[in-house]
């Protein structure tokens, strides 16, 4: 059961219901089928109601929850003799960034992701999926080696941002996101970029130049976080949940900005409901968009990619 | 981002009415560094480098195209290209009215074609004046534009850094002029063009970690700030005070970061060095 959040709760309250109704009909063998169809019917509409109608802030919420599929959940759902290749070459190895890889749909890919844990536990190895500049270093590397056997690269975008510490800076944290950022743009092979929880601000854009970029329904996508923008902007970091509105991150924002190209449908309630049918979704639009993207001339990939960029953003006349 | 706003101004034109009754307007300023009181005509006679100290101020645009450009040889390119308010902030409207009536400029970067030392180069000059130097559409889409005009115009290409980052008024499309101004200056590379980048104070966020980290030569001006994230953020996220002199411009030449770090007086005649250095097949 995933965890609940606040505005989930009259749903949780109505399910609470249903589920008591059943053992008490079970129990004393009294029918209350009829009962339970109104109930389910009434909580279907309320689902239907909450999640048809979610503020930019929910969106947030849902996009990092602990419960949501990750890289690696997806990994194991969609892709099959994946092995995972570890380290830059360089320092050591980030586990915050997977990449390795394995077969999706009929294709030999390379698939990178920021790899966010389930628990403090996992989240403390994985530092919340906050990468070092040898993470993106061990991408670059991946990626390259991808376009020397001609392979298409997935990348998974899932991280609050790149990690602000004091070794991060000191082994180049922007060297690092502006090379990465370089390499995809001149990778000639396919990228597909999916943003499947968190897409936050460089540390997600270093794995964001794709040929086609796709957003899962409830990922989030900004320049900075609401909290720093509140924080920074209006000096007052309870003000989130307006910023959230503000700064225009939920898929739909960011399609109609023009930078997502596609919107990937989620589960009723979120990707974290029900895992296996999100990733099913997920395969479904990946397969579709990598089987396009395959028939393009890399040269010209990398063209198009460039065309795709050059047009983004809001200019006045001059 | 551009968290570096916030960082301590090093230096500050004193603004006689509101701080001391002595000191007339416009004619002294007080170095940030040293606390040294200075008068402007020699300060600029030095390139607004402290004549105590060596603290570097901070440069508007233009003063750094005077010190850069030979004497009339600037023509700006896309001096009208304004900004739009995409999502229509009143905030952000207003910090633009402001930052434009105080730095008479449309946008945080100035970019043309010139010559130094008679070569001649497209430059791109940041101001942090402007909103700090922040990167949105218009300063993306100018920086893109100065690196095209490199291409076709088969010139060397100078940008002088100075940003807190990625404008966060304008959300998403500030984070893609990062992809933009990278795609362009992946292409001048494939031209076979040099590209001179100059890190100056201060160069974070967005806009180190994009075109400001890929010139083929790197020089930064002494004591710059330069970095990814803001210092105050790694502060509140390790819960320790960062060491003296983190990321400035020595600290990254130490780590391998940086070619080399030249002081203003020197900036023209080195620019001007490397440019004849490039000449490929002519004289």
């Amino acid at each position: 059961m995933a965890a609940i959040l606040e505005f989930e709760k009259p749903i949780q309250e109505l399910e609470n219901k249903i589920s008591e109704l059943r053992s008490f009909s079970k129990e004393k063998g009294i029918d209350l089928s009829n009962e339970i169809s109104i109930l389910e019917k009434r909580a279907m509409e309320v689902r239907e109601s909450i999640y048809g109608n979610l503020s930019s802030w929910q969106n947030v919420l849902i996009a990092r929850h602990p419960e949501r599929p990750n890289t690696h959940d997806y990994i194991e759902y969609l892709f099959t003799d994946f092995l995972e290749m570890h380290g830059d070459r360089l320092y050591g190895d980030d586990p915050a960034v997977v990449g390795g890889i394995g077969r999706f749909n009929g294709h030999a890919v390379t698939l990178i992701g920021h790899l966010k844990g389930k628990d403090t536990k996992e989240n403390l190895v994985r530092n919340f999926g906050m990468a070092h500049p040898e993470g993106y270093r061990k991408a670059m590397r991946l990626m390259k080696q991808a376009e020397k056997f001609r392979r298409p690269v997935i990348c998974f975008i899932d991280t609050p941002g790149a990690y602000p510490g004091i070794g991060a800076e000191e082994r180049g944290q922007f060297e690092a996101i502006a090379k990465s950022i370089l390499t995809m743009a001149k990778l000639k092979t396919p990228i597909i970029t999916v943003v499947i929880g968190e897409g936050g601000s460089g540390g997600a854009l270093a794995f964001g130049v794709g040929d086609r970029i796709l957003m899962q329904e409830h990922a989030i996508y900004s320049v900075i976080s609401p909290e720093g923008y509140a924080s920074i902007l209006w000096k007052d970091s309870s003000r989130a949940r307006e910023a959230a509105d503000v700064i225009r991150l939920t898929a739909q924002a960011i399609l109609e900005l023009g930078v997502a190209d596609k919107i990937v449908p989620e589960p009723l309630g979120g990707a974290q409901r029900d895992p296996e049918a999100a990733a099913e979704l997920l395969g479904q639009c990946l397969a579709e968009t990598l089987d396009e993207l395959v028939e393009i001339e890399p040269e010209k990939l990398v063209l198009l990619r460039h065309d795709k960029f050059r047009v983004i953003g809001a200019l006045g006349a001059d | 981002m551009v968290l570096d706003v916030f960082r301590k101004q090093k230096s500050i034109a004193v603004q006689p009415e509101l701080e001391s009754r002595e000191i007339p307007e416009g004619i002294w300023s007080k170095c940030g560094s040293c606390s040294e009181i200075l008068l402007n005509k020699d300060l600029d006679k030095n390139l607004k480098v402290c004549l105590k100290c060596g603290f570097h101020f901070r440069l508007t645009a233009h003063e750094r195209i005077k010190f850069t450009l030979d004497s009339k040889s600037f023509r700006e390119m896309d001096a009208d290209v304004l900004p739009v308010n995409p999502f229509k902030l009143t905030d952000y409207e207003n910090k633009l009215t402001v930052a434009r009536s105080k730095s008479s400029l449309n946008e945080a970067v100035v970019t043309g074609e010139g010559t130094i030392e008679g070569f001649p180069v497209v430059i791109a000059v940041m101001d942090a004046h402007f909103m700090m130097g922040s990167m949105g559409t218009v300063v993306g889409e100018k920086i893109t534009r100065a690196v095209e005009a490199a291409v076709s115009g088969e010139k060397p290409l100078i940008i002088f850094a100075a940003s807190g980052g990625a404008r966060m008024q304008e959300g998403i499309l500030s984070l893609m002029q990062l992809v933009k101004t990278v795609e362009a200056v992946a292409r001048l590379g494939d031209a076979g063009q040099l590209y001179i980048s100059v890190l100056t104070d201060p160069t974070t966020g967005g806009v180190s970690a994009s075109f400001a980290a890929l010139g083929d030569i790197i020089i930064a001006e002494p004591d710059a700030l330069i970095g990814f994230a803001g210092q105050r953020v790694i502060e509140q996220t390790i819960r320790q005070k960062l060491p003296e002199g983190f990321q400035s411009a020595e600290f990254f030449k130490q780590r391998g970061f940086i070619d080399s770090i030249v002081p203003r007086s020197e900036l023209k005649g080195t620019l001007a060095r490397l440019l004849e250095l490039h000449l490929q097949g002519v004289k």
